[in-house]
C-alpha cells in the first residue's frame, strides 16, 4: 500500500523526519519497501527564464541560450530543445546535479565550441512522465528561482509499505497513524463525524438471506446527486497511491478504503432491479459481469449482492458492472457490510481477483466502524456531489466483537526477554487503543479494540489426529491461555523495537556437542565427496522434468505428476537423478563440453500412494571421452567406469565388498549387454551401473557413449558399530604366482577370480586380473585372462611342494569353474 | 719385507684397478686378483711349499697385500660407483613440465563439491557447535504438515504467497499431498516424533511454482527449532546472530531484528544484515539486507504437536539456502545453481577433501 505523507499528517500530529517515520515503521513491523520523494530527486531543479534563445554558431538543431537563474547570474545553455525560446520559463539543473531520465550526474560542458553551464530540463529527464518533446515550458508566472517540485506541488514524499497478512487495521492510512502515534512519534489526531439527517426514506432495503453472506449491512440512498470528476485534491490523492480515478462517487469509495480500511460500494439506485438488495449465496449457473470487465461463473460457495435480476455484486470482493455508478447516476446506494474473512479469502482465491476490498475484508476489518464510515462517506459525496441522503437501511447487526486478554508482566521478559518496567508495558498497551480491565501486581487485563481482529482472536487448531486424547485437551487448553498473552507481548515488544531486545547466545547443552548428522545423513555427505574426488562435479538439479523424458528412465505413474506444474517440462517428478543428470549431460554438450563427469546426492520419487515417496540415491553421469594425457589416450567413457564409481561409493559407505554380488538385471534405461546391478544377498539392490540405452542416449540428444550409475542410499545398511579386530600380520613373506587361462569369450572374468580365492582359501590371500587378451593370437571366441594370486604363509616358509600344490589346485578350481585352459 | 713378486703384483693389481672403468670391469680385476684361481689367491696357495723358516714371514706379507689389495678394491669401487652415479644422474632427463597423469577415471581430477551443498554442511557445522541436530523429511508432503499444522489454514492469505504444487491423491492419513513449499513441515515432524528439549535445524529441498531471475521452481531451505523450557525471543536473537557471524566470517556484522508476521510464529520477526547496496559488501555500509525469518513458536503449533504452550516454549527460523550462498560468495545469479553447466561448477564448487569443519575454519 501507498500513501502520500501529507495524508498521513492529516491523521497524525508530528514532526518526525520523512526519515524517522521510514525507520519506525520498519521497527513496528510495517516493512517500508520504498520511498518516493521527489523532493529529495528534484529539489535542486529552479525555475529559470531564458532571456534569449539564438541559433548555435556550428550546429543547425541546437541553440544556444542565455538563462536567469534568479539568483543575478546568467548562465549559457546549449539546448537541442525545438520549443526553446527568448522569453519562456523553464527547469534548470546546474553542474553537480543529478537528472534521474538519464541517469548522470550533470558536469560543465562545451558543445560544438560553445560553453553549456547549465541544462535545460524536459519531464522525461525529470523523471516526471513520458514527454520529450521539448523542454518544460512554465507559465509566465512561474516564480523565477523558487525550487520546481516546490512550485509544483510535487514534493510530498509518497511512502510505500507492504502489510502483513494478519494487520487489517494497518492497510489505511489511520492505522498507519495510530501505530506511529502508539510507537511515541505523534499523535493521533481526532476523527468526528456528526451524522447527517435523513430527508427521505431509504429506496433500497437490505436482506440477508443466508448469514454466510454477510453478517451486518447498512446503506444508505443519496439522491439529487451529480456524479461527475472528482476534485484535483483527490485525484491527485488517488493517483499518489496508485489509483485511477474514475468518478467523485467511486474515488470517494476508494478514499475510505484507504483513508480507514472500509471498503465501501456504490450502487445506482436507478439500475438496480426492484427495491430490496439481498445477501445470499450465489446460484448454479450465476455469473457476475464486474467491473473490471471479466465475468465470473459464480458458485454456491460465494457470497454475492443481488437483485430482483441476480447477482449484483460479488460481496466484499469486487462489484457489478449493471449496478455500478456512472456519470448519468443521480441517486446512489451506499453499501457498508461486513463480511466473513474466510469466505472472502476462498472466493476471492477460487476466482482470482485482488481487490483493495478483498485484502482489506479477508484479513479483517473493523466491525465497529460501520456506521461512522456510512456517516462519513454520506457527507463527502454531499460535499463533492450535492443531493440529501435518505435513512439508513440495515440488515443483520453488529457481532459481538468485545473480548479480553490477559498479560502477567513476567511473560515480557519470559518469552520476549526483555525486562520491561510495568507502567511501560500497560502505557504501549493503552497507546495502541487497548483499554485497562483490570491490574494488579503480577498482570494486566485489556479490552481489545474493535479494530485488532488479530488479537485474541477466534481461531480453531489443527491439531493431530493421532494424538493421546489427554494430551492434545491439555495443549489446547494451554494455547487458549498462552495465545492471547503472546499477541500482547508480541504488541509490546515491537512498539519499542526488537533491537531493545538483549541478544543471548543459547545455553551449551553438552560441552562437547553430538554429532549433527545422523549415521544415514553422514553416509550422504560421504559419497558426495566421494564422488567428488573421484573427478565428478556435485550438482543440484530439479526433483521435476518433462514427462516424457521421465518416462525413458522408469515409471511415471499418475502420483507424481504434477496438478499444476509451472511449465509443462516440469510436470513430472523424476524416477531417479540419473534423467537429470543425463539432461544436464547434453545441455553442456550443446554447449561444447561433451565430456563430463556429473554426480548428485538426491531423491528418486516413487509413487506416493505406495508408501515411501521418495529414495535417497547417490548417482552420476560420465559422458564422452577419458582426458587425453601425455602418458595415456583419450578412451570412451565405459560401464566399467561407472561401476568403479557405484563401488567406490559403496565400499566408503562400509559395505562389505566380499558380500556384493554382481547381476546383470539392470533397469530399462541401461545398455542390457553393458549393466549390472550391485546386490549385498539376494534382495538388497545396492546400486545399478552401466552404458545407457542407445535409444535413451538418441532421445536426449546426447551422441556417444554415456555411462551412469545410481546407488541407493538407504538400502545401506547402518555399519555395524563393532569394535574392529587386530590386523592378522603374518611373519612370512607373500608370493605371487601368475597363471594365464584362455576362456570362452562369455565366461565372466569374475567367475575366474573367485574360483581362484576359494581354490585354497588357507593360503590364496588376494587374486587379480592383470591383463586380459582378445584378438587373433587366439582361437575365435576365446579370450585369455591373466591372474596373479598372493600366497600369504602363516606358519611357516612354503616349500617348494606345498606352493605346487597350491597353484595345482588354483589351475584345477579355475578350469573346473569355467572350463579354461592353462595358457602354455 | 715385501719380495720382489709380491711388489710386482702389487704394482699390477694398482694398475689393473685404476685401469677398471667400470663395475664389470673392477669384478674383473677382483676375480683375477683375489678368486679362487687369482693371482694373489695362488700364491697364498703355494704357502705351503715356502720353506718353514720363510713361511711364516711370506704368510704375513701376503696377508698384508691382501688387505691392501682389498682396500684399494673398496676405494675403486666407491669411486666408480660415484662417477656412475654422476653420470646417470646426467643422463636421465624428464620433462617436468609434462602435466601430471589424471588420477581419477573419470573425465579430469576436477571434481568439486556444489556451493549448496557446501552451504549446507557449513550450516551443520555451525548449528552442530550449537547442538543442533539434522532432521530430513519427503519433498512430497502432506497439507497437514505444509500448511495445517503450522497454523496456515485453508483460506489463510499467507497461502496465496506460497504458490503450491499440487501432486494428485493424498497420503495414509487421507491429506492432500503437495510438493512441501517450505522446510517447516519438519517442524512438525520433529515435535510429533520426539520429546522436547529439541534443537533441530532442517535443510532441504523446497518448491514453489514460481520462476523468474530471482525465484526458482525449486529451490532450498533450512529451517531451524528450538524448543525447552526458559527459550525466549533473547535466546533467537544471539543464536541466530551467532550463527550469522559465524557463516559470513565477520565477527561483528550488524544484525537488525524487525518485527514482522509469519502463521506459525508469535512474536515474528525479519532479520536484515548489515552491508553496502552498491558494492555488495557484507558487513559496514550503513544498508540493510532482509536475510531471514524468524519467531517465537506460535502456541497453536505448540497445541497442534501435541505440546502444552504453559510448559514449553522456543524459537523457529527459516532461511533460503540459495540466498545465503550467494550473498557469501558475491554471486549474482540464481538460475546457474541448477543449471549443471561445468564451467561453473567448476567455478564454484569446493574441495571435497577439505569438507567443513569448524576447527579447520568455515
Amino acid at each position: 500500500m501507498k500513501f502520500p505523507l501529507s495524508w498521513l499528517r492529516e491523521h497524525l500530529e508530528t514532526d518526525a523526519t520523512l526519515d524517522a517515520i521510514a525507520t519506525t515503521l520498519s521497527a513496528i513491523g510495517i516493512e517500508v519497501e520504498g520511498i518516493e520523494d521527489k523532493a529529495a530527486q528534484l529539489g535542486s531543479f529552479r525555475i529559470a527564464r531564458v532571456i534569449e534563445a539564438v541559433q548555435h554558431p556550428n550546429a543547425d538543431r541546437l541553440r544556444q541560450l542565455r538563462v536567469d537563474v534568479g539568483d543575478g547570474r546568467e548562465l549559457s545553455v546549449v539546448c537541442g530543445a525545438p520549443n526553446a525560446r527568448t522569453g519562456m520559463k523553464g527547469v534548470l539543473a546546474v553542474p553537480g546535479d543529478f537528472i534521474p531520465g538519464t541517469g548522470i550526474t550533470l558536469k560543465l560542458g562545451e558543445i560544438r565550441g560553445v560553453k553549456s553551464e547549465a541544462m535545460m530540463l524536459s519531464s522525461r529527464e525529470m523523471g516526471l512522465g513520458d514527454d520529450h518533446s521539448g523542454i518544460v515550458d512554465l507559465p509566465e508566472d512561474a516564480p523565477l528561482g523558487e525550487s520546481y517540485v516546490k512550485w509544483a506541488g510535487l514534493d510530498d514524499p509518497v511512502i510505500e509499505i507492504k502489510v502483513t497478512p494478519n494487520r487489517g487495521d494497518a492497510l489505511s492510512v489511520r492505522g498507519i497513524a495510530r501505530d506511529l502515534a502508539a510507537a511515541g512519534l505523534g499523535t493521533l489526531k481526532g476523527w468526528e463525524v456528526a451524522p447527517v439527517a435523513p430527508a427521505y426514506p431509504a429506496p433500497l432495503q437490505w436482506k440477508i438471506a443466508d448469514p454466510r453472506a454477510c453478517t451486518w449491512v447498512l446503506g444508505r440512498a443519496v439522491r439529487g446527486v451529480k456524479n461527475g470528476p472528482s476534485p484535483q485534491w483527490l485525484q491527485d490523492r488517488l493517483v499518489a497511491i496508485g489509483l485511477r480515478p474514475i468518478s467523485a462517487l467511486v474515488d470517494i469509495t476508494n478514499f475510505f478504503t484507504f483513508a480507514v480500511g472500509r471498503p465501501l460500494h456504490v450502487f445506482d439506485v436507478a439500475k438496480v432491479a426492484g427495491t430490496e438488495l439481498t445477501m445470499r449465496m450465489a446460484r448454479p449457473g450465476e455469473e457476475l459481469l464486474a467491473l473490471n470487465g471479466k465475468t465470473y461463473a459464480l458458485t454456491e460457495e460465494d457470497g454475492v449482492i443481488a437483485d430482483a435480476d441476480g447477482a449484483e455484486a460479488l460481496g466484499g470482493i469486487i462489484g457489478g458492472e449493471h449496478s455500478g455508478c456512472d456519470e448519468g447516476t443521480t441517486e446512489c446506494f451506499i453499501e457498508c457490510a461486513l463480511f466473513d474473512p474466510v469466505r472472502i479469502a476462498l472466493s476471492g482465491r477460487r476466482h482470482d481477483v485482488r481487490t483493495d476490498a478483498r485484502s482489506r475484508f479477508e484479513r479483517g476489518i473493523d466491525p465497529a466502524l460501520l456506521p461512522k464510515a456510512l456517516e462519513a462517506a454520506t457527507r463527502m459525496i454531499q460535499e463533492l456531489c450535492g443531493g440529501e441522503a435518505s435513512e439508513i437501511s440495515e440488515a443483520g447487526a453488529e457481532p459481538a466483537w468485545q473480548r479480553q486478554a490477559t498479560l502477567r508482566f513476567a511473560r515480557v521478559r519470559d518469552l520476549g526477554g526483555l525486562d520491561l518496567p510495568e507502567a511501560e508495558v500497560v502505557g504501549r498497551l493503552e497507546r495502541l487503543g487497548f483499554t485497562i480491565a483490570a491490574r494488579d501486581a503480577a498482570q494486566v487485563t485489556v479490552d481489545v479494540p474493535s479494530w485488532r481482529n488479530d488479537i485474541a482472536g477466534p481461531g480453531a487448531l489443527a491439531q493431530d489426529p493421532s494424538l493421546p486424547a489427554d494430551r492434545a485437551r491439555i495443549a489446547a487448553e494451554g494455547c487458549a491461555e498462552i495465545e492471547p498473552e503472546c499477541d500482547l507481548v508480541e504488541e509490546v515488544l515491537r512498539l519499542g523495537g526488537l533491537d531493545a531486545v538483549p541478544a543471548v547466545s543459547l545455553p551449551v547443552t553438552s560441552a562437547v556437542p553430538r554429532p549433527a548428522l545422523a549415521p544415514k545423513q553422514v553416509r550422504a555427505a560421504l559419497a558426495r565427496r566421494v564422488l567428488a574426488s573421484r573427478g565428478m562435479q556435485d550438482c543440484v538439479t530439479y526433483g521435476f522434468l518433462d514427462r516424457a523424458t521421465a518416462a525413458l528412465f522408469g515409471e511415471t505413474p499418475d502420483g507424481l505428476h504434477l496438478e499444476n506444474p509451472i511449465a509443462s517440462d516440469l510436470d513430472q517428478m523424476r524416477p531417479t537423478p540419473v534423467a537429470s543428470l543425463a539432461m544436464a549431460a547434453a545441455r553442456n554438450a550443446a554447449r561444447g563440453f561433451g565430456d563430463v563427469a556429473l554426480g548428485e546426492i538426491g531423491g528418486a520419487y516413487r509413487d506416493p500412494a505406495a508408501g515411501i515417496s521418495q529414495l535417497a540415491v547417490a548417482a552420476g553421469v560420465r559422458a564422452g571421452q577419458t582426458a587425453a594425457n601425455w602418458a595415456a589416450p583419450a578412451r570412451p567413457v565405459d560401464a566399467l567406469d561407472a561401476k568403479g564409481d557405484a563401488l567406490a561409493v559403496v565400499a566408503a559407505l562400509g559395505v562389505p565388498m566380499a558380500a556384493v554380488m554382481l547381476t546383470t538385471d539392470a533397469p530399462g534405461f541401461y545398455h542390457p549387454g553393458r549393466s549390472g546391478v550391485l546386490r549385498q544377498g539376494p534382495k538388497t539392490v545396492l546400486a545399478t551401473f552401466g552404458e545407457l540405452h542407445p535409444l535413451v542416449v538418441k532421445a536426449l540428444g546426447l551422441a556417444g557413449p554415456v555411462v551412469a550409475f545410481e546407488v541407493f542410499l538407504d538400502a545401506i545398511a547402518e555399519p555395524k558399530r563393532r569394535k574392529k579386530g587386530l590386523p592378522d600380520l603374518p611373519a612370512f613373506q607373500p608370493l605371487r604366482r601368475d597363471f594365464a587361462f584362455i576362456v570362452d569369450a562369455s565366461v565372466p572374468a569374475e567367475q575366474v577370480l573367485r574360483a581362484a580365492r576359494n581354490a585354497e582359501k588357507t593360503l590364496v590371500a588376494d587374486v587379480v586380473l592383470f591383463d586380459r587378451y582378445a584378438g587373433d593370437k587366439l582361437p575365435e571366441g576365446k579370450i585369455s585372462l591373466a591372474i596373479q594370486a598372493t600366497l600369504q604363509p602363516k606358519e611357516r616358509t612354503l616349500t617348494d611342494a606345498e606352493i605346487e600344490a597350491v597353484t595345482g589346485k588354483i589351475v584345477a578350481a579355475v578350469t573346473k569353474a569355467t572350463g579354461a585352459v592353462l595358457r602354455g | 719385507m715385501m719380495t720382489d713378486d709380491l711388489a710386482a703384483l702389487r704394482t699390477e693389481a694398482e694398475a689393473a684397478l685404476a685401469g677398471a672403468a667400470d663395475l664389470r670391469a673392477l669384478d674383473a680385476v677382483r676375480v683375477a686378483v683375489l678368486g679362487k684361481s687369482g693371482s694373489l689367491s695362488g700364491l697364498l696357495k703355494g704357502l705351503g711349499a715356502v720353506p718353514a723358516d720363510q713361511r711364516k714371514e711370506r704368510g704375513a706379507a701376503l696377508n698384508r697385500l691382501k688387505g691392501e689389495v682389498e682396500a684399494l678394491l673398496e676405494a675403486r669401487k666407491t669411486a666408480l660407483e660415484a662417477e656412475a652415479l654422476t653420470a646417470r644422474l646426467k643422463a636421465e632427463r624428464l620433462d617436468v613440465s609434462l602435466p601430471p597423469r589424471p588420477f581419477a577415471p573419470g573425465t579430469a581430477a576436477d571434481g568439486g563439491i556444489h556451493p549448496i551443498s557446501r552451504t549446507i554442511d557449513e550450516l551443520t557445522a555451525i548449528f552442530g557447535s550449537m547442538g543442533f541436530r539434522v532432521v530430513e523429511g519427503p519433498d512430497i508432503e502432506g497439507d497437514w504438515y505444509n500448511f495445517g499444522a503450522l497454523n496456515i489454514p485453508d483460506h489463510h492469505p499467507a497461502r496465496q504467497d506460497h504458490d503450491t504444487f499440487y501432486m494428485p491423491g493424498t497420503d495414509a492419513a487421507g491429506q492432500r499431498l503437495v510438493l512441501r513449499t517450505q522446510t517447516s513441515p519438519l517442524q512438525i515432524r520433529t515435535m510429533l516424533g520426539e520429546p522436547p528439549p529439541i534443537r533441530i535445524i532442517a535443510p532441504g529441498r523446497t518448491y514453489r511454482a514460481d520462476h523468474d531471475a530471482t525465484h526458482s521452481p525449486m529451490f532450498h531451505q533450512v529451517e531451524g527449532l528450538v524448543i525447552d523450557r526458559g527459550i525466549t525471543l533473547g535466546h533467537l536473537k544471539g543464536c541466530l546472530t551467532d550463527f550469522l557471524r559465524a557463516f559470513f566470517g565477520i565477527s561483528d556484522l550488524p544484525v537488525r531484528f524487525r518485527s514482522s508476521y509469519f502463521p506459525f510464529t508469535e512474536p515474528s520477526m525479519e532479520v536484515d544484515i548489515g552491508w553496502n547496496r552498491k558494492t555488495g559488501e557484507l558487513g559496514g555500509g550503513g544498508d540493510w539486507l532482509e536475510i531471514l525469518g524468524s519467531g517465537m513458536v506460535h502456541p497453536k503449533v505448540l497445541a497442534n504437536c501435541g505440546l502444552d504452550p504453559r510448559e514449553w516454549q522456543g524459537f523457529a527460523f527459516g532461511m533460503g539456502i540459495e540466498r545465503i550462498t550467494m550473498l557469501k560468495h558475491g554471486m549474482p545469479d540464481l538460475r546457474p545453481f541448477y543449471e549443471s553447466d561445468l564451467r561453473w561448477l567448476r567455478h564454484w564448487a569446493a574441495d571435497p577433501l577439505a569438507p567443513a569443519s569448524l576447527h579447520e575454519g568455515i
